[in-house]
């Protein structure tokens, strides 16, 4: 009898070291305003990233990142995420200032998309596909 | 895939209970069932309500509580609630951010809620996340309401103890008299402390509670002083709300404060049955019909009134025959 609602929960966060958090407050409020409910944790090591992302049973994991070092703690947190058995059905995603050719690797690693500069409407699309062929896999 | 989430909690698997927590918030199908075998399990956790203006300071506060309850060996749970927007659905929930050091500790579950349309200070799985984490083993649960202009009066009969947050510079005093939380509180916590005007406060509040009639063994809440972000005086709020729970253990509060809860979750679950059937009903022509009726002056509001109320009593008659039907089958 309830409507579906199945709303998309993201929690965002950034690595240590991060300063930056103009770009994390921009996208927090672009999907809040596409209708998401948006956690934030602030920076974070991949491990307590990991295990907030399951005490909120996220379905995303956006990560912002401006200072350098996101292939290898990107590398830990889809580690962290497999051990923990989140990897499959959680989307993983990257934005900030990185170096475009990391741009395949990171997706080789798990990440669903890594972007440089995009719009709340890319952003948007990007998680509801990644959302649809996770959740479709799973 | 998801059946057994209830035996998995009862286990300690911590994403089991937030998957259901999930499932409450979006009232699956299969929520309903998943808390009723884990509803025996529980009522053992102390549930302590943390309430108080926008920015007072309460997640800090809660912060700093579950290191001190963790210092004294209890497991905590948390339930942290923001608000959704109307306008869009979304939600920003800032709450955590404040409480991420425990995030990697077993002994915690913290949980961000949106209140999805819920007024009164709670989400709409609040109460539900609480019995989740309670059946999950965690001894102590601390719930920050909504931060709104209106101090919130709900989580007052969903706690066990119930901390009021002010401070200084809010002119929090004149709202509390109006909104009748001074009868509510069972610790008031004066925060940023450091700002200055923490005195005056705390005087104005004296004489507030003074002023209150009150009988012999009745509790009398005190006020604590601190000052979260230096972690100053938060020791003594900790003593506080457990020198409460002490108070309600050696009286007959404790099982007076629970029946308030159940009867708050019995009434809220009927009032969601009510909605939905309102929703439902608006769905196709049969309320249009009705509407357009009226308005030709083919009927009047109480006729159309009783013609509502009569479809909803038979859709609740037919709803018992048909669960009386599926627990024969089972
Ligand atoms: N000066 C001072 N600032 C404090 C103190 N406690 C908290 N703050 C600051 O007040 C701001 C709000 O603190 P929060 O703990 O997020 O307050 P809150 O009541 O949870 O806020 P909402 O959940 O948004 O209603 C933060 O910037 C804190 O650092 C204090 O004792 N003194
Ligand atoms: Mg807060």
């Amino acid at each position: 009898m309830a409507p579906p609602k199945n709303k998309i929960k993201v929690l965002l966060a950034q690595f240590p070291l991060e300063a930056h958090s103009r770009g994390i407050i921009t996208v927090a409020g672009m999907l809040k305003d596409a209708g998401m409910e948006v956690v934030l944790i602030g920076n974070e090591l991949p491990e307590r990233i990991i295990e907030a992302a399951i005490q909120e049973d996220a379905d995303v994991v956006g990560i912002s990142t401006y200072c350098g070092g996101e292939l290898a703690l990107g590398t830990d947190l889809m580690k962290v995420a497999e051990e923990k058995g989140i990897k499959d059905n959680t989307a993983f995603l990257l934005g900030g200032i990185f170096p475009p050719r990391n741009i395949p690797e990171l997706e080789k690693i798990g990440f669903s998309g890594a972007f440089l500069s995009a719009n709340k409407e890319e952003i948007v699309a990007c998680i509801e596909k990644a959302i649809t062929v996770k959740k479709g896999a799973g | 895939m998801k059946t057994g989430l209830a035996s998995k909690i009862l286990k300690g698997d911590a994403s089991a209970a937030a998957k259901l927590i999930s499932e409450i918030e979006d009232e699956t199908p299969g929520a309903l069932e998943e808390m009723s075998r884990i509803y025996p399990h529980t009522g053992r956790a102390y549930i302590v309500g943390i309430t108080g203006s926008p920015g007072a300071g309460k997640s800090t506060l809660t912060n700093n509580l579950i290191g001190l309850f963790r210092e004294k060996k209890m497991t905590v749970g948390v339930v942290a609630i923001d608000p959704t927007s109307a306008f869009t659905g979304g939600a920003i929930l800032g709450d955590r951010v404040r409480m991420q050091e425990h995030s990697a500790d077993k002994g915690v579950f913290i949980r961000s809620l949106a209140t999805r349309g819920w007024v009164g200070g709670l989400a709409k799985g609040a109460l539900g996340a609480v019995h989740v984490m309670d059946a999950l083993g965690k001894e102590i649960i601390l719930v920050e309401t909504v931060g709104s202009g209106q101090i919130e009066i709900d989580i007052t009969r969903a706690a066990d103890t119930t901390v009021i947050v002010l401070t200084p510079t809010a002119g929090d005093e004149i709202q509390m008299m109006k909104a009748g939380i001074l009868e509510a509180a069972d610790v008031f916590v004066i925060n940023k402390v450091d700002k200055g005007g923490a005195d005056l406060l705390r005087a104005n509040l004296e004489l507030m509670l003074s002023m209150k009639p009150h009988l012999p063994g009745e509790w009398q809440p005190d006020i604590v002083l601190t000052e979260a972000i230096y972690g100053k005086g938060t020791g003594e709020l900790a003593a506080e709300i457990l020198r409460h729970r002490e108070f309600l253990v050696n009286s007959d509060g404790l099982e007076q404060r629970q029946k308030e809860r159940v009867k708050l979750e019995l009434m809220e679950t009927v009032e969601s049955y009510l909605k939905d059937f309102i929703r439902e009903i608006d769905k196709g022509d049969y309320l249009k019909n009705l509407v357009d009726a009226l308005s030709q002056g083919k009927t009047n509001p109480q006729s159309a009134a009783r013609e509502i109320t009569g479809r909803l009593a038979r859709d609740l008659s037919r709803l018992q025959s048909s669960d009386r039907a599926n627990r024969k089958a089972s």
